[in-house]
């Protein structure tokens, strides 16, 4: 995909938005409802991606970071009802705090026990929000007194235009120098540090904004849908679909994560009529592709570009 | 010590567990010198310039890039200080064009930095140039010939303007051509004023470009000059070509399979991408004789040696008995008593001694198994102590006696020994010596041995080859070894 600037990649990437804007005046509330959830996973993928693709450490626990951004905005939220965007930001801050705190120690470690530290943490977080039931709302899900607005079409048009600044900041940010520092302490940290690149700066700052935007959507979420639940917010399984998404859309591309997420829930969505076997089906399909286009949708595009 | 020196190291001491890498080394490098550091593999020379660089941490001593002491910073604090390092493995950003490699290095440890000053690229072409990278500045290094590769790790290095280049094994893989187009550049990187240090196997690769040379052995410091004082020095000569050896070769007309010897290797030849391993290798090994096939690091054995136990794919032939074995898995070669003690003993670590060699007799009956055991314990008895101690808590001597030991299991009729000198003190090396010794005179057993260490390889060797680049380049009875082909190895 290098072969496509910077700016083409943008470019094409605003045609598709612009046609996205349009969409809702030709689909039914319900459609727009789903694409509103996937496009805010769309973003928990992308910055799952920016740690993967470019720093090359496997977070397993992205659901860590979104659940502390969510829950943490969710609760503020419960208890004195400030503005709804002082929740957000209280949310987004929640979560890059929270990822300091557990990459701090884990970047230390080599190998895969980064990975198993942050899938521990999420486990610690589904607890404590199980236990502290009076606070989280436990098993049960936390509702929220505030929405951002009941509007279909407002929501699917917040979540579209916070989906593609995010975009647009974690892709420009992949392709600076500070994207290719990364990539270069991804690949060879030791090399890296020989050409005098602070290894783990660099990546604990990787850590910080994926944080910040997986907080942040994720407390957008809990406005959008009005609840937090473990189930759809810090389950593992949760998790694993946003790492299906990223690597499904093509790692290290960023923006093909939005693709895997909407293949994702469109899928399930179409399959709903099989019923429980839906999620078997999509999951087979996934893996189909993995194996065969290691590359992803992403890769599979910009290759027939080159090609072309 | 020395007037202007960019690089000065005092008492430098690395260990890892209970082996010293490197024991109190001191030296120092001017700015407009190269120094030349050699020794034989595993003698703690690419530690020393690890623990310059910050890659490893040293226990003791100093090192001073242009008088700041920098001895267990970080390596990018090391770097920023003026220090650079060309790795022996080249390891480009696979996505990126050369240019962006370049340009990588050119860019400060910076959060801030989001878009490249166009002053950026000018630099980065300007360096490229200098190289030799013009004509490939936009290919992805993917598709570049080895010696483009090792350009861009050069590229990088010097991009960052360092006061104090560390080059590893600078002609590794390199033709000749290229090596001359490589040392023009290390002699220019030097006429700029840097202090260079070049890390190598041997004196003979980098006597052309050196002021002086400091040769290494087991981690210690053997011998400082010019070039060809240290090529005449007495330690050196040991090290290298073994000094006075008492040899005990038998006759090759003495071996009874004298028409199809026990094992032939037929002209093979192997390709790693793209450079070559091996080129027209024709060994052969008759039954109950032990070989020694004598190289530097890098000159093939290794990759010999995979090739007979099937590993990995050749052209030519290789014959057991009359037999090829082409299309035998490794595990079947190996089942049928080629077996091989390889180079970086891949032992199982958590397990004991004991069931390492259980493993490795997994095959035989009970009873048949405690008898190996038992005459493995009388061949090296420290291992009979060690019984019970998981493998990796061995010193580095005790786990190469149970590599052997654990091949031995397997009862081979051939036995293939990678380097079991590596690394190890002269104290430990004298007890395996002792070892083969004893195998070769009271077992039928079929041996051939790999060694850069020609003190180890000889003594025992009934014939040797002498492996050079990809290729065999002498073959000859040991005793006319020093005389035939020592020359070329020093």
């Amino acid at each position: 995909m290098g072969s496509l600037s910077t700016s083409r990649v943008l470019l094409i990437a605003l045609g598709v938005i612009v046609l996205a804007a349009f969409l809702p005046l030709g689909v039914s509330g319900y459609i727009l409802g789903l694409l509103t959830i996937a496009y805010y996973f769309g973003v928990f993928a992308m910055a799952w991606d920016l740690l993967f693709g470019f720093a090359g450490e496997v977070n397993f626990g992205p659901t860590f970071l979104i659940g502390t951004g969510a829950y943490t905005a969710g609760i503020l939220d419960n208890l004195y009802q400030p503005p709804i965007w002082i929740c957000l930001a209280a949310g987004a801050f929640a979560a890059v705090a929270g990822g300091v705190v557990l990459a701090l120690p884990a970047l230390r470690v080599r190998g895969p026990y980064f990975g198993l530290t942050t899938l521990v943490a999420v486990l610690m977080l589904q607890n404590f929000i199980v236990v502290d039931a009076s606070l989280t709302g436990g098993e049960i899900g936390l509702t929220v007194p505030d929405v951002i607005t009941i509007s279909d079409t407002k929501n699917y048009e917040i979540a579209l235009w916070f989906m593609a600044v995010s975009g647009a900041i974690l892709f420009s940010l992949a392709r600076s120098p500070v994207g290719l520092i990364l990539q270069a302490s991804g690949q060879d940290a030791v090399q890296a540090g020989a050409l005098g690149f602070n290894v783990t700066k660099h990546k604990l700052a990787a850590f910080v904004i994926s944080a910040f935007f997986s907080g942040l959507a994720g407390g957008m979420l809990v406005f959008y849908l009005g609840s937090a639940s473990v189930g759809t917010l810090v389950d593992i399984t949760v998790g694993v679909q946003i790492i299906i998404a990223a690597v499904l859309g093509g790692r290290r591309t960023i923006l093909g994560a939005v693709l895997g997420a909407v293949f994702l829930i469109a899928m399930s969505e179409a399959l709903r009529p099989i019923g429980d076997l839906a999620n078997f089906v999509v999951f087979a399909m996934a893996l189909v592709v993995v194996l065969l286009f290691p590359s992803g949708f992403f890769g599979l595009l910009t290759r027939t570009k080159e090609g072309g | 010590m020395a007037e202007g020196a960019q690089l000065e190291v005092k008492g430098l001491t690395k260990r890892f567990g209970g082996l010293v890498a490197v024991k109190e080394m001191s030296f120092a490098v001017r700015a407009g010198e190269i120094l030349g550091l050699i020794g034989p593999n595993g003698s703690g020379k690419s530690t020393v310039m690890k623990l310059i660089m910050g890659i490893e941490r040293p226990d003791a001593g100093s090192v001073r890039i242009g008088g700041i002491e920098v001895a267990g910073s970080p390596s990018h604090k090391i770097a920023r200080l003026g220090a650079g390092i060309v790795f022996q493995h080249s390891r480009p950003l696979h996505r990126q064009t050369v240019l962006e490699n370049i340009k990588l290095a050119l860019l400060p440890d910076k959060l801030t930095r989001l878009f490249v000053d166009p002053e950026t690229d000018a630099r980065a072409r300007a360096i490229a140039e200098r190289v030799g990278l013009s004509k490939v500045l936009d290919r992805r290094p993917g598709t570049l010939p080895f010696a483009d590769l090792r350009k861009i790790e050069i590229a990088k290095a010097i991009a960052r303007d360092p006061k104090v280049l560390l080059i590893d094994e600078p002609f590794a893989g390199l033709t000749s051509t290229e090596t001359t187009a490589f040392s023009d550049l290390i002699c220019e990187l030097r006429d700029d004023g840097r202090a260079v240090l070049l890390v190598d196997h041997n004196v003979k690769s980098v006597s052309r470009l050196v002021d002086r040379v400091l040769a290494m052995y087991v981690g210690e410091r053997i011998a400082e000059g010019t070039a060809d004082e240290v090529m005449r020095d007495e330690t050196v000569r040991r090290v290298y070509l073994g000094g006075d050896i008492v040899t005990a070769a038998r006759p090759e007309s003495s071996f009874r399979d004298r028409t199809t010897p026990f094992l032939e290797v037929d002209n093979v030849s192997v390709q790693y991408g793209k450079a070559q391993a091996l080129q027209g290798v024709s060994i052969h090994v008759h039954a109950g004789e032990f070989v020694s096939v004598v190289g530097l690091n890098g000159a093939g054995k290794t990759t010999l040696f995979n090739a007979i136990s099937g590993m990995l794919p050749y052209t030519g032939d290789i014959r057991r008995e009359g037999s090829s074995l082409r299309g035998l898995t490794a595990a079947t070669i190996a089942r049928n008593g080629i077996v091989q003690s390889p180079e970086g003993r891949e032992l199982f670590v958590d397990m004991t001694v004991r069931e390492n060699l259980d493993l490795g007799g997994q095959h035989l009956p009970d009873a048949e198994r405690e008898q190996q055991i038992a005459s493995l314990f009388d061949l090296f008895p420290i291992l009979r102590e060690r019984q019970k101690q998981a493998a990796g808590t061995l010193s580095g001597g005790e786990q190469q006696m149970l590599t052997i030991a654990r091949a031995l299991m397997m009862k081979p009729k051939l036995l293939i020994l990678d380097e079991p000198t590596l690394g190890l003190a002269p104290v430990i090396l004298e007890q395996i010596s002792k070892a083969l010794e004893r195998l070769r005179q009271s077992s039928a057993i079929t041996v051939i041995l790999g060694e850069q260490n020609v003190t180890f390889a000889l003594p025992h060797a009934d014939r040797v080859y002498v492996l050079e680049h990809a290729r065999i380049v002498w073959e000859g009875a040991p005793a006319a070894f020093a005389a035939g082909a020592g020359a070329a190895y020093l």
